[in-house]
């Protein structure tokens, strides 16, 4: 094969009147040659996503490619017929989709879903699509081929999901692999497997497949990319090879994006925090009890003898995987659920066991902020009236909560005017803010933050970190940072316990424990993130 | 807000249609009617479109064009009809405010507090066996019929759907992380249900309110139509509709009237609540 797999010449598509620009996607060109890999990288709203859906030949009603040429293997896309658009879907390229579970059906048995292509695209007997797919999941690594045919996805780990996923795209073995996002929904651990999966497909030499890669993720592009392609705003602002692009990034935005990444190395250690311990926890269990029809009980333990401290000035990161227990026990902490035995003090209050009631007039001692912004503050009430809420629930009148709510918006940085807002017109990182606020204005000893910059772009994330930073240290705070992010863990917080299974498996300083990690989950953690860029 | 709802078609139908009946049901006094319970013998069976003087109680006489005719005991139709829009858009606006309310209570109840759940649901499903039409004659025959016995028994058999419907909401809203954040900031218990779960459940209800305002304007005519619905003296569409039926094969104007009336209200209120939901339900808004 010669020339490049797919060209896209000065594409531009329009976005509906009305919006804050007029085009999504604005005089983009590429090309891919065979088994490369052209990474687009941009932060949310970027236009990224809407110019791969362009390619597939999927852009909803309202958008529309207005100028340039798609071409893939000598045919242009934007031309074909919706029939054509079919054929070539599954065929001449493949799409893996950010989240597995709800790119598959969940009423549908894996087998049969990669069955659905084969008998769309060829005529082969069923004995012979059933061997093409088990072969196809062995090459994709799953585990015990035959049983996955007769698994539903929600039987299967989010990794299997993701690889069946690639499996469908693959199977056809398309000229084009289009990945949009494929491990942002997955934990670093099977982030890593995943990407070696697709760059060793990709490598084969039956596929030698060209790869459109979509990702945020600055760490995932060092990985995997043969080529960058930067997007800010529907424009291209840097084309050119990865390690060029990386290293000596010639755009002001590139450089700024890669800026923005946390090192993961951490910066030199603070001195230790000493003093009592504003929020404690010893032999913290949370254990969920289900009964099947028999009325057997099973027990889930999602917390077993969590035990930690946190002391005014000082950050305390709590990071682990998806389903290692660290938001249970962020919430068994701020008491939003009950735990099943162990004791918890706010200072020198023991809350274990208190009553809703009991516990409401502690609650200015330990606040929380949430991982989501748009969903974390009331979209009904204005920004001013959610600041206040807390400290006039806390006795404060309605006047000097109002003073107190400028006070604070001044001190996230937002403009006064916004009190009388609402928060839908905040953007992201402004509304995580907003909740940052909210949650000062009750005074707090420590402020529990749950994964709040984890739904952030890197941009944003990186002055909420140094925003939270100024404030402890301010306020003289404990924070207790929860995080599934290494490197966000790595450059804020002074110590760090490594959660695994619902128990403590590491805990320590985190110079000390980035540097020489004891337990072997802690090391396959710290190998899994994504390789490092400077 | 308005402006939005504005631009949906079935929205703009349904207020205006109603609107228009609205003023027609207060400016009935104005539009050439008689009072509609006056009985003149000399007009029994008028036809409709006859010009002549219609004899009050008190002896006068005014001069009236019978629009729609007159029934078998000289009552004028056309002025039964007008003041009978009155009682159908009293009935439709009491009935869905008094299932929404009950409703929206129960269910933030059984949704907030697991403890009330199991019971209040049961009995909710007790109900929901009993075929709406039953209970509501039930309920009106143990009530005696009045306008506001006939609005509980219309509103009664509705509440357990807008309980569920509110119990599901809460269930989801409850688990929001607005919601445990208020737990968080301390807000009582009370407060976190009227501030933050209410207001955001609000959209659905207001457009399942509108569709239990269309069955309450057909329940209140059929409840009429059966005798079991308001006293003979106040008009409403149902009772017009029954008093004619016994001659309709003569006069059938005596139902269909009536009838043209009841069809474009119900059909209006219910293009109102599709239009309201299209525009108010966040899973059928487009992106912007």
């Amino acid at each position: 094969m010669s020339g490049p797999v797919l060209q896209i010449e000065n594409l531009r598509v329009a976005l509906p009147g009305g919006g804050d620009r007029a085009f999504a996607v604005q005089d983009v060109s590429l090309s891919i040659a065979p088994g490369r890999t052209l990474c687009v990288v941009g932060e949310s709203g970027s236009g990224k996503s809407v110019m791969a859906t362009a390619v597939m030949g999927l852009l909803p009603r309202e958008l529309q490619a207005v100028a340039g040429r798609i071409v893939l293997q000598g045919e242009s896309l934007l031309d074909a017929s919706a029939l054509r658009l079919r054929q070539l879907r599954g065929k001449a390229m493949g799409m893996v989709f950010q989240e597995p579970m709800t790119a598959l059906n969940p009423v549908m048995r894996c087998g049969d879903q990669v069955d659905e292509l084969l008998r769309a695209h060829t005529d082969w007997p069923a004995a012979q699509r059933q061997q093409e797919v088990l072969r196809i999941f062995e090459r994709v690594r799953l585990p015990e081929p035959p049983r996955m045919l007769r698994s539903f996805p929600h039987q299967l780990s989010g990794g299997q999901r993701q690889r069946i996923v690639i499996a469908m795209a693959m199977i056809l073995k398309p000229a084009l692999l289009i990945c949009d996002e494929p491990t942002t929904a997955l934990d670093v651990t099977t982030q890593k497997e995943i990407l070696k999966l697709i760059a060793d497909l990709q490598a084969a030499e039956d596929l030698s497949s060209a790869v459109l890669f979509i990702t945020h993720d600055m760490g995932v592009v060092a990985e995997i990319a043969d080529e960058v392609l930067v997007m800010h705003q529907g424009r291209c602002v840097e084309m050119g090879a990865v390690d060029a692009v990386l290293r000596t990034p010639q755009a002001d935005y590139t450089r700024m994006l890669l800026d923005a990444v946390p090192s993961m190395t951490p910066p030199a250690p603070r001195p230790e925090a000493t003093g009592p311990a504003l929020l404690a926890a010893q032999a913290l269990d949370k254990t969920y009890q289900s009964r099947n029809w028999r009325g057997q009980r099973r027990d889930t333990h999602a917390l077993r003898e969590a035990a930690l401290a946190v002391r005014a000035g000082e950050t305390l990161g709590i990071v682990g995987e998806s389903g290692s227990g660290k938001s249970t026990l962020a919430r068994c902490l701020i008491r939003l659920i009950d735990p099943s035995a162990g004791s918890i003090r706010w200072g020198d209050a023991e809350v274990a066991q208190l009553s809703e009631s009991r516990l409401r007039p502690l609650r200015d001692r330990v606040q929380v902020v949430f991982q989501d912004p748009n969903r974390s503050l009331n979209p009904r009430r204005t920004v001013g009236e959610s600041i206040v809420e807390g400290a006039m629930n806390l006795g404060l009148a309605r006047a000097a909560a109002m003073a107190l709510a400028e006070d604070l918006m001044d001190k996230v940085r937002l403009p006064r005017e916004g009190l009388q807002r609402y928060p839908s017109q905040f953007s992201g990182g402004q509304r995580q803010r907003i909740a940052i606020a909210r949650a000062l204005a009750c005074k707090p000893d420590v402020l529990v933050a749950d994964e709040a910059v984890s739904a952030l772009d890197v941009s944003v994330q990186a002055q909420i970190l140094t925003l939270l930073r100024d404030i402890r240290d301010e306020l003289g705070l404990g924070v207790l940072f929860i995080t599934h992010d290494l490197r966000v863990a790595a450059q804020l917080c002074d110590r760090v316990i490594v959660m695994h299974q619902g128990r403590i498996v590491e805990q320590g300083t985190t110079a000390a424990l980035y540097a020489d990690p004891q337990h072997d989950y802690t090391r396959t953690l710290l190998q899994a993130a994504p390789a490092g860029i400077c | 807000m308005f402006a939005r709802l504005w631009r949906n078609s079935a929205f703009r139908f349904g207020i205006l249609v109603l609107l228009a009946l609205l003023a027609l049901a207060l400016a009935a006094p104005l539009l050439g009617t008689v009072d509609p319970s006056a009985m003149d013998s000399a007009h029994i069976n008028t036809v409709r479109g006859t010009r002549g003087e219609f004899a009050l109680l008190d002896g006068s006489s005014v001069a009236h064009t019978f629009w729609m005719g007159a029934d078998n005991f000289g009552r004028d139709i056309y002025s039964r009809v007008l003041y009978g829009t009155r009682t159908s858009l009293l009935v439709a606006a009491f009935t869905a405010v008094l299932a929404i309310g009950l409703g929206a209570v129960l269910g933030m109840l059984a949704g907030y507090f697991r403890a009330v759940d199991m019971l209040l649901m049961r009995v909710m499903d007790g109900m929901m066996a009993i075929p709406a039409i039953l209970l509501a004659i039930a309920l009106v025959a143990a009530l005696g019929a009045q306008l506001w016995t006939v609005v509980v028994a219309i509103a009664i058999p509705e509440v357990p759907r807008v309980t569920r419907l509110v119990r599901a909401l809460v269930l989801t809203l409850r688990e929001e992380p607005f919601v445990e954040a208020a737990r968080a900031l301390a807000t009582p218990t009370p407060l976190v249900l009227v501030r933050h779960i209410l207001p955001n459940a609000l959209a659905p209800l207001i457009v399942q309110g509108t569709f239990i305002a269309a069955s309450a304007v057909l329940t209140e005519a059929i409840l009429s139509f059966l005798g079991l619905g308001l006293p003979a003296d106040i008009p409403t569409w149902g009772n017009i509709m029954a008093e004619g039926r016994v001659q309709f094969t003569q006069y059938p104007g005596n139902v269909l009237f009536p009838a043209l009336f009841l069809v474009p209200t119900v059909l209006a209120i219910n293009l109102l609540g599709d239009g309201l939901r299209d525009v108010l339900d966040p899973k059928f808004a487009k992106r912007i």
